[in-house]
This record gives structure tokens, sequence and C-alpha cells, in this order.
């Protein structure tokens, strides 16, 4: 079953002289269950592919469809519930909020599905221990490491179980033993059936998902499956 | 699908901002507070100092018309004929009517003291009742009565005995009044109907027409009349005090000239309140220049909050909230403070505490207002922020 489907999506930044495409004509199709690497030189256009398959960014051209509904005629506020329903976002800062328990920063995934919050407390909670951090829920970020905030981040994440998840360079800051607890997570979410799409520039990383998306300047250069072309 | 946060948690969100910066909050909340307390101090002190004066009036009375001589038609001092008192009385719509006798005598505190020296204090026989007539409260020792009607006795207005050095009673207390010695037997709190009585030294009127002969002339007399006449019988009392030379004649009712008083003290109210209000509006500038920051400093937030399902609208509420708050701690400090001060002045003089509701509730909407005004434009900056944009890494 097709979770999402991308057809000839166009993104240009500015307008006139000062006009730069930075996609073109991008056609690409995950299906559910997929677990996919994108990859490719900087500035080849991954996040702005990753930003638009999350309806954080609308395409200049081309449609999104997400279980066969097309995004782009979707209201701002249809398109921030949907997001806050069914995707889950995982960045390579961990944007998680300073100040602000783990606990806290976890229940804000609930926030905006309109949850009470002793539930997203409790949801959050679990969440957390999913990640190993269950004795850390009252620290602030300040207070954790690099690779404890980004599980952080990924139990913010999956706190609503979102169908798909998107990281853009999850393990970008991270050392190698941390950056593989935060993969060994999404290989336990997408064994549970969850769809990942994950950015990476790590081959290593690249080499243990079952489907690459290669990007060369704006245009998907090759995409395969387990080392059979698609 | 369910909707966004609930109102419980539009709240939390709108306070974050406030609990995560005390500090900044604290200070930027601060110009909103002092407007406010100016406000309510000032709003809440005009009403107790209006709520006192109506006490007052309503112990003193509004029925006291005081008639005394005007100017003849050549511009000299009027004297009112000796039957006035008499005329006055009978007139059906007067319940009482009291006058002061001119005596022509100064008061020193000694024989030694030079004639020219008086001091400025006059020298009047007191007719029965007055006391009763202007509501006249003894601060110290007793009224001119039957027992000293024969004796040299007089009674001071407070005035008149602060520039005549009398303290104490205690120890016989005698001022040379004329050419010989008095004693003082009494002194007065001051007199809010009759003011010119604080300056005055009063004697009996038995003693008077002794020293002074029996035809002194009616310096003033204090009339009190029926409550639900008074207009008409204003009217009515210069042709019956001299009803040869009515124009001579001036009536008039100082429970009015009070009230003038208030409303000359009603006039620095608003001048104040024109102050706070402007400390109000350089405390919204400073609110607005908060949020405006922080909408700025947070733009890493509303992306996060976007990507977990915000709406723009959501985003906008929250710092809309925020900004409401901000304000609102502002007001409600404001409000405290004001109310504490009008306590303080209230108790100080004397005055009954009136707590001002209506200050303190206007003082409470105006920040409402102000906030939410003040929040529009930052909340809308802030739902404008494109996710990405907010989420681009460094
Ligand atoms: N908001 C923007 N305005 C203008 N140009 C932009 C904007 N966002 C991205 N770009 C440009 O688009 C191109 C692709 O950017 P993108 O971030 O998608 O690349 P990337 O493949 O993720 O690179 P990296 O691996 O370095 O993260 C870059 O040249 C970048 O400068
Ligand atoms: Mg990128």
């Amino acid at each position: 079953m097709t979770r999402l489907e991308l057809q000839g999506v166009t993104r240009t930044y500015g307008t006139g002289t000062a006009a730069l495409t930075v996609l073109h004509g991008v056609d690409l199709t995950i299906e559910q269950g997929d677990y996919v690497a994108v990859v490719g030189p900087s500035g080849s256009g991954k996040s702005t592919l990753l930003n638009i398959m999350g309806a954080l960014d609308r395409p200049t051209s081309g449609r999104v469809l997400l279980d066969g509904d097309d995004l782009t005629s979707y209201s701002d506020a249809r398109l921030s519930r949907m997001r806050g329903a069914h995707l889950g976002f995982v960045f390579q800062q961990f944007f998680l909020l300073e100040r602000r328990s783990a606990l806290e920063n976890v229940s804000d995934g609930l926030l905006y599905q309109g949850v009470r919050r002793p539930e997203r407390r409790r949801r959050a909670a679990d969440a957390l221990r999913r990640v190993g951090l269950g004795h850390r829920l009252d620290h602030t970020p300040g207070e954790l490491s690099g690779g404890e905030c980004q599980r952080v981040a990924v139990a913010r994440a999956l706190v609503h179980r979102p169908g798909v998840l998107l990281a853009d360079e999850p393990t970008g800051n991270l050392d190698t033993a941390s950056g593989r607890a935060v993969l060994e997570l999404f290989d336990v979410l997408h064994a549970e059936g969850a769809t990942i799409v994950v950015i990476t520039h790590d081959e290593s990383v690249a080499a243990r998902m079952p489907r690459v998306v290669a990007m060369r300047d704006g245009r998907v250069e090759s995409d395969q499956r387990r080392g059979v072309a698609v | 699908m369910r909707g966004g946060p609930g109102p419980a948690d539009r709240l939390r969100l709108g306070a974050l901002g406030l609990t995560s910066r005390k500090g900044r909050a604290g200070l930027s909340a601060l110009g909103v507070a002092i407007g406010i307390t100016a406000m309510v101090g000032v709003l809440g002190l005009s009403e107790s100092s209006r709520a006192d004066l109506n006490d007052q009036l309503d112990a003193l009375g509004t029925n006291l018309l005081v008639v005394s001589p005007g100017q003849d038609m050549m511009g000299e001092d009027a004297t009112l004929p000796d039957s006035s008192v008499e005329m006055i009385d009978r007139v059906p719509t007067v319940e009482a009517a009291a006058a002061t006798y001119a005596v022509d005598a100064a008061v020193r505190k000694t024989d030694r003291v030079p004639d020219e020296q008086t001091s400025g204090i006059g020298v009047a026989a007191a007719g029965p009742g007055l006391a009763a007539a202007v509501s006249a409260e003894l601060r110290e020792g007793r009224w001119l009565d039957a027992a000293t009607e024969h004796y040299p006795a007089v009674v001071l207005g407070s005035t008149a005995a602060r520039r005549l050095a009398v303290g104490s009673l205690d120890e016989g207390v005698r001022v040379w009044l004329g050419d010989q010695w008095f004693a003082v037997v009494g002194v007065l709190e001051p007199v809010v109907l009759a003011p010119e009585l604080d300056e005055t030294a009063l004697i009996g009127p038995a003693v008077a027409t002794e020293l002074y002969g029996d035809d002194l002339p009616p310096t003033t007399v204090y009339t009190r009349v029926d409550g639900d006449q008074v207009t008409a019988t204003r009217d009515l009392l210069g042709r019956t005090a001299n009803p040869s030379a009515p124009s001579e004649v001036s009536v008039s009712r100082p429970s009015d000239a009070l009230e003038a008083q208030a409303a000359a003290d009603e006039s620095l109210t608003t001048l104040t309140l024109g102050l706070g209000a402007v400390a109000l509006l350089v405390g919204a500038v400073g609110i607005a220049n908060v949020m405006v920051i922080s909408v700025l400093e947070r733009r890493r937030e509303i992306g996060v909050r976007r990507a977990l399902g915000a709406t723009r609208a959501g985003i906008g509420s929250q710092f809309l909230t925020e900004s409401v708050l901000l304000s609102l701690l502002g007001g409600l400090v404001g409000g405290v403070l004001g109310v504490a001060l009008t306590t303080a002045f209230a108790v100080n003089q004397g005055w009954g505490v009136v707590f001002p509701w209506e200050p303190v509730l206007a003082g409470l909407a105006c920040s409402l207002v102000v906030g939410s005004v003040v929040g529009l434009y930052p909340a809308l900056r802030a739902a404008s922020v494109p996710p990405t944009e907010a989420l681009r890494s460094i």
C-alpha cells in the first residue's frame, strides 16, 4: 500500500532572476512499511524534499499524496492537524525546548491532538522509558548528553504513534554508539510497522536500510532496494 | 479529528514564556503596573475623599445659610440692622438663627503686647445657639454658658488659639482682651462650615453688653433652614434681614464651597489620571517590544510546535495569551498597590476606608485590553513564521 506519493514535485526559492530551483520534478513513492535512506551531496535538495514530504513546506508545483489524499489542497489548519496526527519528525539538532524537562518536551508531542494533560504525561513517560530514558524524565536538555537529547526527540516523535517517521540526519551530531542506539530504536519502530525515511550522509547508516534513494542536483539519481534497482 | 489544546492548556502555553523568563516578564509588566497603580490609587483616593466629604456634609448638614453684610452702593462695607436676627428667626422655613456681634476690641496674649499687634484675631460676642447653628465642636474646655455669663470668659477659635500660643487650659490661661484679662474657658476645633470663627475670640453676650453697650451690630447670622426649602429661603433672606436695602446683604451656603473645593480636587484627579494613562501607554509599548523580541528568539520553538501539529492560529493564540497574561500581571500588581495606597492614605487622613471596586475592575479591564491590543502584532508575526524557516539547520 502506498503511504506517500510525490508526483512531479518542484520547489523554487525566490522569484525572478534570484529564483533558485532546488527540486526538479521529483517522483517518489513511499510504501507502507518502507525503511528508506535518502543520500546525496550537500545541497542536492534532501532536506527540501523531506520538508515537502512532511507537509512543513509546499511544493512550487506537483502533488503530494498521503494515503491517496492530495495535501496540496489542504488548508493550513488541516495540514497542521494531519502533521500532528500522522507524522513524526527527528532533526539533526534535536530541537528540544530548553528549560523544559524531557517529560514536558515529549508530552508536547500530544498537545496539539487535544490529549489531556494527565494522559499526555503518562504516555510521555512511557515513550521515554521505551527509548531508555525512564530515569531522566525531569532532566532538561542542558542536563542531558547529545545522544540522550536525540533519544528524547525520538520519544517525542513516536509518542503519538505516527504512521510515518521523517528524520533529517538524526545521527549527524552523535558519536557512533549514540547514533547506533538511535538507529536501533528506528529498527524497532520499523519492525512494529512504522514507515521511516532517514536522510543521512553516513554510508554505514545508509547500508543498513533496505531501500536507498540517492539525490543529485534536485533529482532522484537512483532508487535501490537491497541492491536491486527499482 | 479532535480539536487542539483545551483552555487550560492554552493558558499553560501562554504562561510558558513568563515562567521561563521571570525577570524580563516582571520588568516588562512594570510599566503597566505603574500605570494601573496610578489609576486605581487616584480614582480610589478621590472616591474615598468624596465619600468623606459626603459623610462630612451629612454630619454638618447642607441647610446652613450664612447672612452677612455686603457692600452698599458706594462700595463701603454695609452693616446689618440690629433687628435682622429677630426678623430672620420669624421666617417660617427658618429652623434656628444665631448671630455673632462685632466687638470693637483687640485680643493679645498679655497686656505688654503693643496695641496695634492684634495677630488678625477678631473679637465677637456669640449669640445664643451659635455653637449648635454652625456645628462647632470644642477641642478643649467648654462653651460659654450661664455659669460664666457675667464673668470675663472667652472661647477661642482654633487659629486664634494657635496665634495666641494657648496650649493646655489646665492651668487657667488668660488673654488680654480690650482693657482687661479674660479667662480662656474653651478652644474650638476648626469649624468647617464657618471658617471665619477659627480666627475669632468669642465672648458671652452679657459680658459684651456690660462692657461695650447693648447696641452691638450683628456681624453674621448663621441660619439653619428647612432642608427642602433652602433655595427658596435663600432668596428671601436678604429682604428679611434688611428690608430697606436687600442688596446690601450677602447670603452664602458654605456647603456649596466645600462641593466646589471637591470639584477642584477632581481636576487634579483628572491630571493624575492622565499621567497614569501615559505610564500605561509606555507600559504597553514595553510589552509589545518584549513580545516582538520573544517571537524572534523563539522561532525554533515555533517551528517545533508547527511540526508537532500546531496551527498558525494556535501559535498566534499562544503569543497573544502570553501578552495578555503579562499585561494582566501588571494590572494585578498595580491594582494591589493602588488599593494599598488608597487604604494607607485614607487611614492616615482618618477617612473611612472604601474598597475601590470600580477602579480596580476598570484597571484590570484596561490591562486586558492593552495586552490584547499590543499582543496582536507579535502574535500575527509568530503565526506567519514558516515552519521550514524556523527549523533551518545552523
Ligand atoms: N529557504 C531557502 N531559500 C533559498 N534557498 C534555499 C532555502 N532552503 C534551501 N535553499 C537552497 O536549496 C538547496 C538545497 O538545500 P537543502 O537544504 O535541501 O540541501 P540538503 O541536500 O539537505 O543539503 P545538506 O546535506 O547540506 O543538508 C541549497 O542550495 C540551499 O542553499
Ligand atoms: Mg539538509
